[in-house]
């Protein structure tokens, strides 16, 4: 067992891990913070995506222990008590979901594409968000989605 | 026309709030004290014998529970069909298809779990094996279920009018083989459930499943125990499309059989890797396609041969076999069909439900062969759409096709008229056909899907709605939304039949141990069929609620109208009360005064002639006519859908976010079918069963996607309303592949229409730019 320190969603932990646990493992089994999703457990389709650091990882495939001192925001460090963050508002009102399983990520990759970029093309959005699948939406909404919380976020 | 207060207004989900901040559960995010890990031993095999199982050395390994294997079952098998029961939870005497599961343990981490699974022995016999559906059903091949020793799994044989003498008649005919591909639902979260097998005989599991009532049966008989103990507790589901969210699968009945044994909670959760391996895929099918037409291109007959690759078992096959024949007279007249199928049983993973279901292979089939045809006789896409399609019929009218579906509704023509006034079509010739090495295309499709679908037995759905004494109200159904929004239109179905507003529903997710049964999320029947039932709910709470009032008020319920949540005398406005207030003095009017509608769906349609073909597949269809703009790179054969336009008619949408998404999505899962998804197999494995090697369209892929409401409002459809989740999945492939076509002048007739296929044909047509 290896021990490690995190800071998740501003709360800081330590940890007992093994040493080939992944970071996903230790957000959802050790901390119980089950709003990251699995999809495939191979950093191919983004479900796990938290922020480490200001960027968006897949977190399948970074090891507990490579994030030791790292600060993390998974889905649940987003909104502030009961005041959704702009980017899950957007989703909420503009429909940008529908299975929600890949939604934690999606958010949270948008959170960190507008981050940088306040005034992204469509271009920018489809590159930004390349790394999360999904399989019900056919994308559409989500673009809708993102578009709007850059507004909100500028406003 | 009445006007709406809910219906048609762009609500947001009603789990979007859960969804967005990370709350919405999932079967894997459910955990109880104590609980142990299942994972499922597999035999790396296509067909083999199996002479022993040898567990011992994974019992013995430290944090090993319990081991499972075939024999703890007794023998007991499912399927969809008496006749068809063919399917154990793990591999008895043989094995079938690769990766087939034989065992499976419980331990206390996935780790050790795992580690066991490597320590079972199996001892076997390899099989001699077959892959190819046509293969399979010829004289001679390698048998891979006794009770169907020629391999035909299932058959139908269907004849209507008369197709030899009208293709002697006819002055084209034309005979081609299509292919469909070997695609996946591709949902993003894999199988997975928890299950506790209570000692005092009760079954409860959190289990991702878009029909959980099919499980319910399932356990029920797998454990002999009465339906009343048993508990499905739907979580949220991570997206469905049909298929093994349907059904049971082998870590479904071991994880309960383990918690049994161990005494303990025990949970599983399939890889990616694992479901794209095994889980029940659709059907590959070849379809031999003849049609005939008249000088001015009139249909005049269509005779399909199709031979479906059904892998090692049934499942629920006998209505793919089914969807796949009967609606080939939709949405074009048809006088005279002819459908003969064979799905084969072969040693590749199980084929079973998806999306589109059936349908899809034979409409691209006929889509794609009456363009050609059309091409033949110098007729426009368009023209030989309007003249062969069916007419809208009027008001009380039905348009009976030749195999007796029947339709209230039909708005193929305004879909296709639409299309055409579209810039996307209206201007294709303005717009470029070349640049650079890419040129440019424009396809069309006009397809139909039935809603309200009918499987075998049990049809109806059910609907209880309780009034809170705040004018708050619970809805309570036996429907499963695995993302497709149903939830949130029956929400919206019961608020406005109601008068209450659509944030007044609570809306409460399956648990049969106090939710009405109901058959299921398929065959698009959630907002017909589901709907139908909470409409008559809520109209039977409502009328609850108008009596008491009525004698509070002394005038006859009638003459009192709810609207908004606003309670009124419809002759006397200013008289009026909130719908909080009625509700209290509904729910304190006497004792035992709790209001509660009940309402149920009709049972739709009759059972299904499998026999015969004859009779209605679905309660009612919608109508898609599609577009797509594709440019070709004619060196590298890449493809880049830019544009669709999707024209729907599901009579009315009543959540128009929900229908577009579902119209996008289902489009684009149809685009991926049509240019890229397919298992590469070798001998029965699948050789890219990751998200990597099985490309699915991701947000780079995508088009621009426009979607127009066609409005017909269904007679039989709650406030209108048909299906709205699976006919774009029909309408894009062949659209997608129009376009290829018109951007390369070649029909292409297998799917997917990879790079490698066009730069292929390209070069056999001399077409090819590169160098040879
Ligand atoms: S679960 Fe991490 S990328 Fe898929
Ligand atoms: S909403 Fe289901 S995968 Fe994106």
């Amino acid at each position: 067992m290896e021990q490690i320190k995190l800071t998740v969603n501003g709360k800081g932990y330590e940890l007992q891990v093994r040493p080939w646990a992944s970071l996903l493992e230790v957000i959802r089994d050790d901390l119980g913070l089950t709003g990251t999703k699995e999809g495939c457990g191979e950093g191919e389709c983004g479900a796990c995506t938290v922020i480490m650091d200001g960027k968006a990882v897949n977190s399948c495939i970074v090891l507990a222990v490579e994030a030791d001192g790292r600060q993390i925001t998974t889905i649940e460090g987003l909104a502030e008590g009961d005041k959704l963050h702009p980017v899950q508002e957007a989703f909420l009102e503009m429909g940008g979901m529908q299975c929600g399983f890949c939604t934690p990520g999606m958010i949270l990759s948008t959170k960190v594409l507008l981050d940088g970029n306040k005034n992204p093309t469509d271009e920018d959005i489809r590159k930004g968000l390349e790394g999360n699948f999904c399989r019900c939406t056919g994308y559409t909404k989500i673009f809708e989605s993102v578009k709007a919380a850059a507004q909100k976020i500028r406003r | 026309m009445k006007e709406y207060t809910v219906i048609g207004q762009r609500v947001p989900r009603i789990d979007g709030r859960q969804k967005v901040m990370g709350q919405a559960k999932y079967a894997a995010d459910y955990s109880l004290p104590g609980m142990l890990f299942c994972k499922v031993a597999r035999l790396p095999v296509a067909h083999a014998k199996i002479l022993n199982v040898d567990t011992s050395k994974a019992e013995r390994l430290p944090g090993v529970k319990a081991v499972v294997t075939a024999k703890d079952f007794n023998g007991w098998t499912w399927g969809f069909m008496a006749n068809t029961r063919d399917e154990p939870p793990l591999a008895m005497d043989k094995v079938r298809y690769y990766m087939e599961a034989v065992a499976a343990v419980a331990a206390i981490d996935e780790d050790a779990a795992e580690e066991a699974c490597d320590l079972i022995k199996v001892d076997y016999e390899e099989l001699p094996s077959v892959f190819d559906p046509e293969d399979a059903i010829r004289e001679g091949a390698p048998v891979v279920h006794d009770y169907r020793p020629n391999n035909v799994s299932v058959e139908y044989h269907w004849n209507f009018g008369d197709v030899e003498k009208s293709f002697a008649e006819s002055y084209l005919v034309r005979e081609d083989r299509f292919r469909t591909s070997r695609a996946t639902k591709g949902y993003l979260e894999p199988p997975a459930s928890l299950a506790w097998y209570d000692p005092a005989g009760y079954i409860t599991v959190w289990a991702a499943k878009q029909s959980p009532y099919f499980h319910y049966r399932h356990l029920a008989a797998c454990f002999g125990l009465p339906l009343s103990k048993i508990r499905v507790i739907q979580p949220f589901i991570g997206g469905g499309f049909g298929g093994t969210k349907n059904d049971s699968v082998a870590g479904d009945f071991c994880a309960v059989m383990l918690s049994k044994m161990t005494g303990k909670p025990v949970k599983f959760v399939y890889t990616q890797e694992e479901e794209l391996t095994i889980s029940k895929r659709r059907h590959s099918m070849i379809v031999y396609n003849k049609m005939g037409m008249s000088k001015d291109g009139l249909i005049t007959a269509i005779q399909s041969r199709v031979i479906a690759d059904g892998g090692g078992y049934t499942a629920v096959s006998p209505l793919t076999m089914y969807l796949t024949g009967c609606c080939t007279p939709l949405p074009y007249k048809l006088p005279n069909y002819k459908y003969d199928c064979y799905r084969a049983f072969t040693n590749n993973p199980i084929c079973a439900a998806m999306r589109g279901h059936g349908v899809t292979h034979t409409r691209f089939a006929c889509e794609i062969q009456m363009e050609m045809m059309a091409e033949e006789l110098g007729i426009d896409p368009v023209e030989i759409r309007m003249q062969n399609a069916i007419d809208n019929p009027k008001p009380g009218e039905i348009y009976r096709t030749i195999n007796d579906m029947t339709l209230k509704t039909c708005g193929i023509k305004e879909a296709i008229q639409t299309l055409v006034r579209d810039p996307l079509w209206a201007q294709k010739d303005k717009a470029p056909k070349q640049d650079g090495s890419v040129s440019y295309g424009v396809g069309m499709s006009a397809t139909s899907y039935l809603g309200g679908a009918r499987q075998l037995g049990h049809q109806s759905c059910a609907a209880i709605v309780r009034i809170c004494e705040d004018g708050t109200v619970n809805l309570i159904t036996g429907a499963t939304d695995c993302g497709q929004g149903s939830d949130t239109v029956l929400a919206m179905i019961a608020a406005e039949e109601l008068g209450v507003r659509y944030q007044d529903i609570d809306f409460k997710m399956v648990d049969s141990a106090y939710t009405p049964v109901d058959p299921g999320s398929y065959g698009s029947r959630v907002t017909v069929l589901a709907g139908q039932a909470v409409q008559t709910a809520a109209a039977d709470a409502k009328k609850q609620l108008l009596d008491i009032l009525g004698r509070e008020w002394k005038v006859s319920p009638e003459e009192i109208e709810i609207r908004n949540a606003e309670v009124y005398h419809r002759s006397n406005p200013s008289r009026r009360i909130p719908f909080d207030k009625l509700a209290k003095i509904a729910c304190y009017s006497g004792s035992g005064a709790v209001i509660i509608g009940k309402g149920y769906s009709g049972y739709g349609i009759e059972p299904l002639g499998f026999e015969n073909g004859r009779g209605n597949a679905g309660t009612s269809f919608s109508f898609t006519a599609q577009t797509t703009r594709a440019g070709v790179d004619m060196e590298t054969g890449h493809v880049t859908i830019s544009d669709f336009v999707i024209a729907h008619d599901c009579g009315r949408p009543l959540n128009p976010i929900g229908a577009e998404s579902q119209n996008e999505g289902g489009a684009v899962q149809g685009m991926g079918q049509a240019i890229y998804e397919d298992f590469i197999m070798d001998r029965g494995k699948t050789l890219n069963p990751t998200f990597l090697d099985y490309k699915m369209p991701r947000s780079t892929d995508v088009p621009d996607i426009k979607v127009i409401d066609i409005i017909t409002d269904d007679p039989d459809g709650p406030f209108g309303a048909k299906e709205a989740s699976e006919g774009s999945h029909v309408s894009a492939p062949p659209s997608v592949v129009a376009a290829i076509h018109d951007a390369t002048g070649i029909w292409f007739k297998e799917q997917p229409v990879t790079a490698e296929k066009i730069v292929a044909a390209l070069k056999e047509k001399g077409k090819w730019p590169g160098k040879q």
